[in-house]
């Protein structure tokens, strides 16, 4: 289904981007995923290894304009331009916005926000030539409901959405898609750090009952990037359970 | 070897689509030539490659007709 596409996958380490980097593979992408430790990038090629796909891990630092040259770099000279970028690298620093730092703010803002910015505009000139691409940025249910304690994250992941859309009108004449995927209440690290309390609350609030799989965002993820997907652009695909229907 | 004028304007011709004798000295980009700001941004592109140079974007808002793509090209290569 993706053969012939080079994907890039940033924050592919773990969570909600390992499972999308092993998706795109399994669906025939050369899949670079992105970590910001050495460590992580082997563990990611060692997966890619293992499950018989093509591409490898690179450490990637969203917020530094010099490390997404240096890597777009080696992908071009390895594998060739990315036709398929996949903006998944996100943090977060949850507090009161009344307790709120400037670097708490700053922090999210810089990794959430201006990277996809910084990587969108990076891969778009071979995209431009190619007359085909595809942007998919992970933000989050929160970016639609805002959530207390999330302000910055929040503002980051809605933030995103208006990128989006504001992209795929750019670009759209060229063959480019620009979409976004919005997860609910998905069982990873992140999630997982949420005290018991306020995941019993969540749970509460979602029609189907349980938490999303890493595996379900990817297979948007999939969908999006697939030809099944070419007439569907400044999109945001909601995948939550139904906790929040847009 | 073809001159900078017929290289640039072979590339105008192939990203505007464009008929080649459309393609005069003084054609405007967007205003004759039918550009929209987005072709503009590839044609910059499309130049810099050619012709190995990069075009600054305060140096490439300047560059509206093939006249001064080919004099912006003689000047910086």
């Amino acid at each position: 289904m993706l053969e012939n596409e080079i994907a890039l996958v940033t924050g592919a380490s773990r969570g909600i981007g390992a499972a999308i980097a092993l998706g795109l593979g399994e669906k025939g992408a050369t899949v670079i995923g992105t970590a910001t430790s050495e460590a992580g990038a082997a563990a990611i090629t060692a997966r890619i290894n293992e499950a018989g796909f093509k591409g490898e891990g690179m450490v990637l630092n969203v917020t530094d304009p010099a490390s997404i040259d240096s890597v777009l770099k080696a992908i071009a000279e390895r594998f060739g331009a990315p036709g398929i970028l996949i903006n998944n690298a996100g943090i977060t620093r949850d507090n009161l916005l009344m307790r709120m730092k400037d670097d708490e703010w700053d922090t999210i803002m810089d990794t959430n926000l201006t990277s996809i910015y910084r990587l969108s505009k990076a891969c778009l000139r071979s995209m431009m030539k190619a007359r085909k691409g595809r942007i998919i940025s992970i933000g989050s249910v929160v970016g639609s409901t805002g959530n207390a304690g999330q302000t910055n994250y929040a503002a980051a992941k809605a933030g995103m959405i208006g990128f989006t859309k504001s992209l795929a009108r750019e670009v759209g004449s060229r063959g480019i898609t620009v979409n976004a995927v919005a997860p609910g209440f998905i069982d990873t690290d992140m999630t997982r750090e949420l005290p018991e309390e306020q995941h019993k609350k969540l749970l509460s609030e979602i029609p189907l009952a349980r938490l999303g799989a890493p595996k379900e965002i990817a297979n948007a993820v999939i969908f999006l990037a697939s030809s099944a997907a070419d007439y569907i652009t400044g999109e945001t695909l909601h995948v939550n359970g139904g906790m929040y229907m847009g | 070897m073809s001159s900078v004028e017929e290289r640039v304007r072979k590339i105008v011709v192939e990203q505007l689509g464009v008929s080649e004798d459309e393609v005069t000295l003084e054609a405007s980009f967007v205003d004759d030539l039918g550009a929209d700001s987005l072709d503009t941004v590839e044609l910059v592109m499309q130049l810099e490659e050619e012709f190995g140079t990069e075009i600054p974007d305060e140096d490439a808002e300047k560059i509206t007709t093939v006249k001064l793509a080919v004099e912006y090209i003689n000047a910086h290569s």
